[in-house]
This record gives structure tokens, sequence and C-alpha cells, in this order.
């Protein structure tokens, strides 16, 4: 049990730390999002460099060959940073389906993806499907040797840049049925994306695919996609407890400096209180993001769901007390777009809806016997 | 990061569970997951069973007996006796007098106390917070002073938990009123037996007999009953409080309750269905599991962090222990008796004559009002949860 870094990991960590140092102040960000992708194109030209886009891939494939604790350590940083780029729709999730592709795909794309040529994107959310991964009314049909795809997909993240999206579509089955649901991917000059701002300030779209072409790449993909999305949430866990320690320092030092009543208003005990069950908050999300790695990593489906629902509950709970009192406490200031505390909250929301909130993941894993076995 | 236990430590933790399956008397584990306290003859016949073993001191150097165990083990063996369920090795003698006097005793304390604190021939008490000092201990007022070769004490104590079993007492005592506060308190050590010694039941809100208040009278102990040096008992208690980092999170022994709470819930009929089946009972039992097994990974962070620095600043996750491992302890105790519904209210023993005799109420359900009553201590006693929160501010937050 060590729950320290390695000197590899703490070198990537810094490495990615002092690349956002330099390139993601408040303004500078602030030009990003006013730009037109939405984000830095310098900058992802510099993720390509210091090799985050490689990191999870094989070697062999063209990648770095690092693991889900590496990805999750930058996930930490692009938290910090509030960072826009299509880091996570290409490397986390597209990445994911990436990794378990064929061994033709990977090779084609890894290195393309690595030296920041290939952006990826998950089209998987639909009008009815909510929070509902195996919900897929998009259909899949063969046709010749190959297979199309016809359907929509919303809150595609970074799908208005995406040049390749990995796609979930039924080619057998009910619209709520398990089986039946594969993974594919599709091209995106084969797809129409009509991309939109999100409240946090990042970048998503609307994906139609008209009987677009497509490869398949899991026939009974419902359990790729589950293992692919148990990595993403423990990434969000660890972007999560990123945004939550900048939001909760930036508090704590606006405490210290905002006089109110002829003293600094951190005197005040109930504001201090407050303070201290910000971190008692965020001590536990720390935790979970910590059990996060393991459970993705568990060889038992089950056990991965239930640990991933977990994951969310606690991330998703503390997320919303730190982001809500962090603006409580600073008052007025926090509430203006010009601050960034929050910009942080915000961030931390959306980072609770992605692949369900809190809500929903109770509700799952009460409904999957929680975690403790009774005896 | 490796956040697995290792072979060796899963070897233990099997070799800890088999030991406690062949070696815990069956009637002091059904005492336990029937939610009752361990009576007094049930904690020292099974901390004698532990002793022989070489396991009843853990927290203790090889040389007073200690078993040598790294942290992880010493969590492994806490969290096993937890889930057992059995009872723990005295917290008074084994966790908080024990160590103050290795620390800061003679060598003739050491032989003296420190054989018969382990193997529980004496049953020590603690004689710290006093009506006029709660949360600010260090207010405290029972006088010591010096007479010849003998300490005079003379003032109250109070919720002295399980005074009544008692052969000893440590104490804090004003030696020095002239001083500022924290320095004018010495460690002393008295029997329970002497003259002047009046211990009077405190009956808790559930009707249970756990507290007492102790009234000291002209008592006279030897001066060799000083633990450290005079008017320095405040770093003895400092010492002390400090040393209990783990154990109030009781991350085992909340696994148990829950474990409980599941099969009771699935006996439990509600709505003419087993109360397991309902879905705000599933979500509000699993908010709890889900908020126990984050104390757990944070329980393990600071273990690691013990285990490679031990000199390491204190990290911050160790003030999540006690608030986080109270409000799960109480939650559940909440949902105990809430699952019981109607039955919960049966006071006294299923057993006990007259009481219960149509099987109405389920046996499981005797106590767990009870012990949602008695368990609002959690959060009050070890520092308050505010006193906690207190903590953090200063120490961790720096406000």
């Amino acid at each position: 049990m060590d729950f320290d870094l390695t000197e590899d990991q703490s070198l990537l960590a810094d490495s990615v730390r002092k690349m956002f140092a330099d390139g993601y102040g408040f303004e500078q960000r602030k030009a990003y999002i006013k730009s037109a992708e939405g984000w830095s194109t310098a900058m992802w030209a510099q993720y390509a460099e210091l090799g985050l886009l490689g990191l999870p891939f094989a070697e062999e494939d063209g990648g770095f060959g690092g693991g889900l604790t590496d990805t999750c350590l930058i996930a930490e940083q692009m938290g910090k940073a509030l960072a826009l780029e299509p880091w996570f729709s290409t490397v986390v999730l597209g990445g994911g389906f990436l990794r378990r592709a064929s061994a033709e795909l990977r090779r084609e794309l890894v290195p393309q993806v690595a030296a920041g040529e290939c952006k990826l994107a998950f089209a998987q959310v639909e009008r009815q499907s909510r929070y509902d991964l195996f919900d897929v009314a998009t259909t899949a049909k063969r046709e010749g040797g190959g297979w199309v795809i016809t359907g929509r997909k919303g809150m595609v993240l970074h799908g208005d840049s995406a040049d390749r999206f990995f796609v979930t579509a039924r080619h057998a089955g009910g619209q709520r049925d398990h089986g039946g649901i594969g993974v594919f991917m599709v091209e995106a000059k084969h797809a129409t994306a009509r991309g939109f701002r999100t409240v946090d300030g990042g970048r998503a779209a609307e994906v139609e695919f008209d009987k677009a072409h497509a490869i398949l790449v899991a026939e009974d993909g419902l359990p790729m996609v589950e293992a692919v999305v148990a990595e993403a949430i423990a990434a969000l866990a660890f972007e999560a407890v990123g945004c939550m320690d900048i939001a909760h320092a930036m508090t704590l030092d606006y405490m210290k400096t905002r006089q109110q009543f002829g003293k600094p208003i951190s005197s005040f005990q109930a504001l201090q209180h407050r303070a201290a069950d910000m971190l008692v908050a965020l001590e536990q999300a720390r935790s979970m993001s910590f059990f996060a790695v393991q459970a993705a990593a568990d060889s038992d489906a089950d056990e991965r769901r239930r640990g991933a629902s977990a994951v969310k509950v606690q991330i998703g709970r503390s997320a919303r007390l730190v982001g809500q009192q962090s603006i409580q406490l600073h008052g007025g200031i926090a509430m203006t777009m010009e601050y960034a505390c929050g910009h942080y909250f915000k961030r931390l929301t959306m980072n609770d809806s992605l692949f369900g909130d809190a809500d929903h993941h109770i509700k799952a894993l009460a409904d999957d016997g929680g975690l403790v076995k009774a005896a | 990061m490796d956040l697995n236990f290792s072979a060796e430590e899963i070897a233990f933790r099997h070799e800890v569970r088999a030991f406690i399956d062949a070696s815990l008397p069956a009637a002091t584990r059904a005492w336990l997951v029937a939610g009752k306290s361990p009576t007094k003859a049930m904690v020292v016949e099974w901390q004698k069973i532990l002793n022989a073993k070489g396991w009843a001191v853990p927290e203790w150097p090889v040389q007073w007996g200690g078993p040598g165990w790294s942290a992880a083990q010493k969590y492994i063996f806490r969290e096993e006796l937890q889930m057992a369920p059995a009872p723990s090795p005295l917290g008074f003698n084994v966790n908080m007098c024990g160590p103050v006097i290795i620390a800061f005793g003679t060598e003739a304390q050491k032989q003296r106390f420190l054989p018969r604190m382990a193997n529980l021939d004496d049953w020590w008490c603690q004689g710290f917070s006093e009506p006029g000092a709660g949360s600010d201990l260090a207010g405290l007022k029972c006088r010591a002073v010096r007479d010849g070769n003998e300490w005079v004490i003379n003032g109250q104590k109070t919720w002295t938990t399980l005074a009544q079993h008692a052969d000893w007492i440590f104490l804090l005592c004003r030696t020095n009123p002239e001083a500022k506060k924290q320095e004018g308190i010495s460690f002393i050590l008295c029997p329970m037996n002497l003259p002047g010694i009046t211990v009077r039941p405190i009956i808790t809100i559930e009707g249970g007999h756990e507290v007492n208040e102790v009234f000291f009278d002209d008592v006279r102990v030897p001066v060799e009953n000083l633990v450290g040096e005079e008017n320095k008992g405040w770093d003895c208690a400092k010492y002390l409080l400090g040393n209990e980092r783990f154990g109030q999170a009781r991350v085992g022994a909340s696994r148990e309750r829950i474990r409980r709470l599941k099969i009771i819930a699935r006996e439990s009929m509600d709505g003419g269905r087993p109360l397991i089946e309902d879905p705000d009972f599933r979500r509000q039992m699993t908010e709890i599991e889900v908020e126990l097994k984050a104390l757990e990974m944070t329980v393990m962070r600071v273990i690691a962090q013990d285990m490679k620095r031990a000199d390491s600043k204190p990290n911050p996750a160790t003030s999540v222990l006690k608030i986080k491992g109270t409000e799960i302890q109480q939650g559940v105790s909440e949902m105990l008796m809430k699952a019981a519904g109607p039955y919960a209210w049966v006071d006294g023993d299923p057993d006990e004559e007259g009481s219960n005799e149509w099987d109405l109420a389920p046996d499981w359900a005797f106590g767990l009002a009870g012990t949602y009553f008695n368990w609002r201590k959690q959060s009050i006693y070890g520092g308050s949860n505010e006193i906690q929160r207190n903590i953090m501010a200063k120490a961790f937050l720096g406000l």
C-alpha cells in the first residue's frame, strides 16, 4: 500500500503543472474561449510535444505505455487549470476505445493521436437516454462489406473539432436492451456536427449520422463502453479534486484578506467551520479518487460498475458542497464572471453530470446491492 | 501508487481472522452481534486470550509486549476485531495510559504497571473531564497538593467511563494554580479503592450505566504515582489525545453494523414487502456505504503516510477520521433503529422474564433505539466535532 507517486509520475505532474502555469492564466483562458475553436491550438501542440496525447497507448502502437494513474494525474492538472482542449474526449474517451480496438486501427491512429493530428470524440448521449449507456436508438446496419449508422447524438464533448467519432449504435434488440449495442468508428467527414459552447466554457456538439459509413470496433459493445467509462470516471474524479483544491484554496485566501466588522472574516467561527467542512469533503473526495483508479481496474465487471457508481456519488456530493460553499464564503465577488472561483464551481457542476450525476449513481448503486455485502 | 494490501498483509488478515474465529467465545460474539456493549467479564476474558497470543497491545514497543506490527497490520487487526465483532483491548489501558507511561514514566512505573495493564489484571479509567472542563480541558480544577511523600487530591471528575469496573484511574490534577492554565497540571495515577473516593453513576438517556462522576475528598497517593514531571502533565495529555489517530474512524465496526442493517432490512416488512426493497431506504443506506468507502481510503492514506514517514507533519486527512467516523456510526445507528420500526422501542432484554413472551417483536429489534440514543455521544466525546473543526481551522487551514 503506497499512495506516493513514483518519480516518473511526479515529473509528469510537475511538467503539466508548469505548462499550465505558463499558458493558462485567467485572461489567456478567456481568449482561448473566444477563439474560433474555443480552445488553444498552441496549447494542443504543447500537449503533443510533452507526450500527453500518446501517453496511455502501448509503445508498440506508437504510445508511451502510461497507466490510468498517469492519465488521472494529468486530469487533476486539467482541473486546476480549467483546461479547454479536447484532451478528455480524445485521450480518455476516444483513446479508451482506441486502445481496445483492432491492431490495424491502433497502428493507423495512435501515431496521429499522439502527434495531435487526430482528435477523437465519443458520441453516446441521445435525446431519450439521459445517463443510461445502454439506452441506444441509433441504428447500425450491415451494408455491403461494412456498416452504416443512422441517428443523432447530443452533448458530444468536442464533437465539433473531432476527426473521428466512436459511436454507440444498435444492431439488434430493443432500445433499452443491454445486448445488441455495437461500438463503431466514424470519420468526421461522414457525419454532420453542429458545435456549441457549454456553460463551463467548453465545447460540445450535436452530431447526426445519416447512413454514415462506419467501422465496427466491438459488436457486443456495452462491456467495452462500461470499461472506458469507468476509466473516464476515474479521470473525472481527479479533475474534480483538482478543481476543488483550487476553489478551496482561493476561498481560504479570500477569508484571510477580506475585512468586515474591522477584522478578517476568517476570524469568525461560523465561517471557519464551513471551511473545515469543505476540507472534510475535499479529503473524502481525494480518497475516493484513489479508489476510482483501483475500481476501474477491477476485472469483475459488476464490482467495477459498483465502484464507479460509488466514486460518482462521493465526488458529486463533495463537489457540490465545496463548489457551493466556495461561492458562499466569498460572497458577491465569486458571483462575477471576472472572478475565477465561479468558473471552478461551474466546471465541478458539469463534471458531476458527465456519465451520470450523484443522484443517478446512488440509485444505480442502491439497486445493485450497495458496497457492503450482507453476511 | 499501489493501493492494495501486500500478499503478506492479506495473509496476516487471514491469520487474525482465523485466530478470532477459533478463540473468541461464542457467547461474546453473539452478544456483540445483538448490538450490546460487552460486559466486564467478556472484555477481561478476551483481553487475556489476546495477551496470551501476544496481541493485546499492538501499539506498544516489542520490549513491553507489543507484537512489532506495521501500521497496516495494526489497522487490519483493529478492523478484524470490529468486524468479527469482538471486544477491542481496553482503550484506557492499551491506547491511553499505557503509551503515556511508556513515553513519560520511570522504569519502576513501567515494570509495575505495564504487564498488568496488558493482561487487564488492572482495569484503568480516565480522569480528565470535569463539570467545568469539557471542551476546554485545560480549565480543570481538581487539586493535588504535595504533603510530604504524598499527593493529596481534592476535586471532582465526570463522564468517567466504566469507573465502576476500574482498579485505577489516571488523573489530570492542578498542581500549580498560579501558573498559566496548561502549565500547572500534573498526570497522577490513583488506585480506585482508596478512602475518600466516591463513584456515583450517571445513567445516560438510553438507561445504560457507562459513565460516572468520581469525587476525591482528601485522597492520598504516594509521590511516585506522578508520571513525568510535576506541572508537565499537559504534555502527557496532549500525547495521549494525539495518539489515537485512527481509533475513532472505526471503519470495521461500521461495516459490521451495515451488514447487520441489511439482514434486518430483509426481515423487516414495509408495505407488505421486505424493507430492503424500498428505494428510499436503500438509497439512504447506500449514501452511508459510499461515505464509509471514502473514509476507509482516507484511513489507508494516513496509515501509508505513517509507515513511510513516522515523524511527518500531520496529514489533513487525519482530521476527517473523527468527524466522518462518528457521523457514519451515528447514521447507521439511526437507520438500524428505523429499520426495526415499532419494535425498536422495546426496552430491556428479549430473554428477560415477562418481556416479549409471544415474540411479537423480533429479537434483533432489542436495543436498537438504545444504541441510537447512546451513540449521540460519539460526536461529543474525544474532542467534540466542533472542537475538531476548530483544530482543522487552525492546524490545516491557517485561519
